[in-house]
């Protein structure tokens, strides 16, 4: 069996405010899933759980590698994500974060690699620059940079397209299709064109 | 413990240098808190001759308040800045804990560097027994960076963080703050290792218990 994320009967709350209630779900490798529902519908949150940031009030999250569940220390070496919630640091550069992050991955990158990753996110001349000089948009893109480093299995993107022009949007959907095919795939988003892209559509509505 | 996990831990201690050095966060506030106080202090005072044991509370006391004002900047950072959960998702928090308590060490290391022989200077202070204040100083800024990281990672993840770092830190510190300004006391009146032996153990004690406890809790602290 390949690798698969399953969650079981999850429930989330803020207080008295139920944000999710009894959510199952699978998905497989290669295999993706499309996230929708209106604004505060949990989307984000749902998203968190499933990569470990948010413990669910109720219910389980688990990646199984073959017959074998992952312990939940070491799901981060499992998937990554994508989110307008998660940042960079401002004041490195964008190859000092590639670095940074691939020696946190444990993965050894040498300049050229850098170089391709950058180039595939369309960065390679403002490498040197400090992320703080960086528009919103290329922000977003070293992010996909950042993530596609450690070659995650799973990869969760939250609103993928946000902030990106159409030269970026079409970076993402390559990433897309890429990661479709050959891994797992999670987007929480309400952009119709990014929901075609996905197999199986989740809707939260309360 | 793997050289993978010390080069990652390393990688963020490098990380932390490198975004200190170019936006002097942490190092402004902690410097110019020692400093100012200091030389305030040393003015106001004048010439009056103060006894060892004043000179020692003083002295742990310009360090109290100079980690009050910087030290939990390593977490607060990470929260502000969005980052503390991408590094959630690339690393284990054993290795983010390593990584900035060893930043914290450093910069109080700097600050108690350039601190000692200012105070010495600007209060007229004698030392007749160097490296037993060396080790009380060392000892303490081990016990503090202990304390003061495993604070300001609660303390990040909340509103009032400024109040509630003090708050926090005050009790735990005070342990820490007696036996340092003991120690510090014998080396300044010259009673030897015999006179500080009690004060030593305690500090050697508090910064064991200190590192291990905050080691084993950053994992619910960090993922809380």
């Amino acid at each position: 069996m390949a690798l698969s994320l399953t969650v079981e009967k999850l429930s989330k709350s803020f207080g008295a405010r139920k944000v999710i209630r009894d959510l199952s779900f699978m998905v497989s490798v290669p295999g993706s899933l499309g996230i929708t529902g209106r604004n505060g519908s949990g989307k984000t949150t749902l998203m968190k759980i499933l990569c470990r940031l948010v413990p669910p009030t109720k219910g389980k999250v688990a990646i199984r590698d073959g017959d074998a569940e992952v312990a939940s220390a070491e799901c981060f070496n499992y998937l990554k994500m994508i989110s307008p919630e998660m940042a960079l640091y401002e004041m490195l550069t964008g190859y000092e974060n590639l670095k940074f992050f691939s020696t946190l991955a444990g993965v050894h990158l040498y300049r050229a690699e850098q170089d391709k990753l950058l180039d595939r996110v369309g960065l390679v001349e403002r490498g040197d620059d400090l992320v703080a000089a960086y528009s919103s948009g290329m922000k977003q893109r070293l992010k996909y940079a950042v993530a596609l480093l450690a070659k995650p299995a799973i990869l969760l993107l939250d609103e993928p397209t946000s902030n990106l022009d159409d030269a970026g949007k079409a970076i993402v959907r390559e990433i897309i299709a890429r990661q479709k095919s050959e891994g797992m795939l999670i987007i929480a988003t309400n952009e119709a064109e990014d929901l075609k892209q996905v197999e199986y559509v989740i809707r939260l509505d309360n | 413990m793997s050289s993978g996990w010390t080069t990652k831990a390393l990688a963020v201690l490098a990380k932390d240098i490198r975004t200190e050095l170019r936006t002097r966060y942490s190092l402004n506030a902690l410097f110019m808190f020692a400093f100012t106080t200091l030389v305030v202090v040393s003015f106001s005072l004048g010439q009056l001759s103060l006894n060892v044991q004043v000179l020692s509370a003083l002295y742990w006391i310009i360090i109290f308040f100079a980690s009050m004002s910087a030290l939990s900047g390593v977490f607060v950072k990470e929260e502000d800045g969005k980052t503390a959960q991408t590094l959630r998702l690339f690393a284990r928090p054993s290795v983010i804990y390593a990584g900035k308590l060893i930043y914290n060490m450093l910069l109080l290391t700097i600050l108690c560097a350039l601190l000692t022989p200012l105070y010495v200077v600007f209060m007229n202070v004698t030392v007749p027994d160097w490296p037993l204040l060396l080790v009380v100083i060392l000892l303490g800024i081990i016990g503090l960076s202990g304390a003061t990281t495993i604070i300001g990672a609660i303390v990040a993840k909340a509103n009032v963080r400024g109040a509630l770092f003090a708050v926090l830190s005050f009790p735990i510190l005070l342990p820490l703050l007696v036996a340092a300004i003991g120690g510090t006391n014998a080396a300044l009146a010259g009673a030897g290792w015999d006179g500080a032996e009690n004060q030593v153990r305690l500090l050697v004690a508090y910064a064991v218990i200190m590192i291990t406890a905050s080691a084993v809790l950053f994992d619910f602290v960090w993922n809380g």
